[in-house]
Order: C-alpha cells, then structure tokens, then sequence
C-alpha cells in the first residue's frame, strides 16, 4: 500500500476562547473487506480504525471508524483553543501502523 | 421452498441491525428528535464518497456536552460507519465526514448527551452508484 501521509488544516493563530475548525484527510485505501479480487477472493479489510486529536494532551475529538467511512477519509471538526500549544493527531491502522502530525497554534 | 416465505426481508433484517446498534449506543433508550441535525445530500451520485455532517445544540461546558455522536447507514452490509467523541475541549459538537452507501437508503445520526439524554436525526440518502460492493 502507498504511504500514508496525513494532511492537516489549522489556523496558525487564534483568539484566547475561540473555537476554530480543522480539517484533515489522510490518504489510504480504506480496504472494506467487502471486496473481492478478480479470481473471486475476499480481499481482506484493511482500514483506518480511530483517529484522535489532543491539544497539549488532552483529548479535544476522536472518531472510531469503520469501513462505512470513504477512501482517504476526511475528518473536520472544532475546538476551542485555551492556550497555545501543540494539537497532535493520530490515525490508527488495522495492520497496527500508527501515522501522526503535530501543529502550533499560537494564542494571540 | 415453504421456509423461503418465512425469511425476513433483507431490508427489514438490515434495519433491525441497525436499530440494535442504536440500542446498544444509548443504553436501551429511544432518542427523541431535536438537537441534532444531520445534513446529508438528497442524491449520491458517487455512494463511494457522500459527504455527511453532524451538529448538536450543548454549550459544550464541562457539565453538559455531547459524548459522542453515532453515525449509522441502515442498509450497509456493517450498518455502523463512525462513532464521533467530543469534550468540552472541542468547543462545538460537530463533525464532518465522507462515507461510503452501498445503496439508497437511511442515514442516522444519534447524539448522547453528557447526563445520558439522546436524540436522532435521520436522512434518506438516494444512491445512484453504491458504494462498498465490488
């Protein structure tokens, strides 16, 4: 399978208190298990099972995924940016292979 | 060929999965409506990439958020497709996503509330090419 490399939006900046929204997308082929290959075999699920996103360790939104979620699945959502800090998101593969991505966000 | 007429429908079996899972999401409860809205397109030309997402009324405090949101489509082989987490960190309770439809069908969106309330919006989603199969 090709790398995966995650993509992240965040505002570089922000309001103490303001609640702003990222968007990310990964690119996988989120293998459903629903498939099968041209000899008639099922082609084994292989997806992204959870993705989590934490502010200077502390859990701001998490997806558990299933195979219902698209190929190179995109996820935005918001968060209220307390401080400045670190946001870190983490995606999880079936085949147990973890992929991370860290931004600043500066409070001004 | 007697036993035949005593199948369910697939479709009456699928939604019954589907309202299991709701079951086992809100502890046995039956999410009332409000609060939640889902916003899914009428028509899915593509059922390999519909985008969906979910917005709860909750201020979001530390004593009365959303949980979490659940996104179910009733007639996927898996009727489950996402289960979202909030805390009172995310600031608003929403969440966008793409998500595969394996034909027309109903799309579900259920929010559990922090004191363990639980509401339900829900959205036929017509398919023109499904998704998943292959």
């Amino acid at each position: 399978m090709a790398e995966s490399k995650p993509r992240v939006k965040v505002p570089k900046t922000a309001a103490k208190g303001e609640v702003i929204t990222i968007k990310t997308l990964i690119n996988h082929t989120m293998e459903s298990g629903q498939r099968k290959d041209s000899d008639g075999n099922p082609i084994p699920r292989q997806i992204i099972n959870m993705f989590t996103a934490e502010f200077n360790g502390s859990k701001v939104f998490e997806a558990e995924i299933e195979p219902a979620i698209s190929a190179n699945p995109y996820f935005e959502f918001t968060m209220r940016v307390p401080e400045s800090g670190t946001i870190r998101f983490t995606w999880v593969d079936d085949d147990g292979s973890v992929y991370s991505e860290e931004q600043a966000i500066e409070v001004n | 060929l007697a036993t035949v007429g005593l199948q369910p429908m697939p479709a009456l079996a699928a939604a019954a999965d589907a309202q299991a899972l709701i079951m086992e999401f809100t502890g046995g409860k039956e999410p009332q409506s409000g609060r939640i809205t889902l916003t899914a397109p009428e028509i899915a030309e593509n059922g390999n990439t519909v985008p969906v997402s979910v917005s709860v009324e909750s201020p979001m405090t530390d004593d009365d958020y959303v949980e979490a949101v659940m996104l179910v489509a009733e007639e996927n082989p898996n009727p489950d497709v996402a289960t979202f987490r909030f805390t009172p960190m995310s600031g608003s309770a929403e969440a966008a996503t793409r998500m595969r439809l394996a034909k027309t069908q109903n799309v579900m969106a259920v929010a559990r509330m922090k004191d363990g309330s639980v509401f339900m919006d829900k959205h036929e989603v017509k398919v023109t090419i499904g998704g998943c199969g292959g």
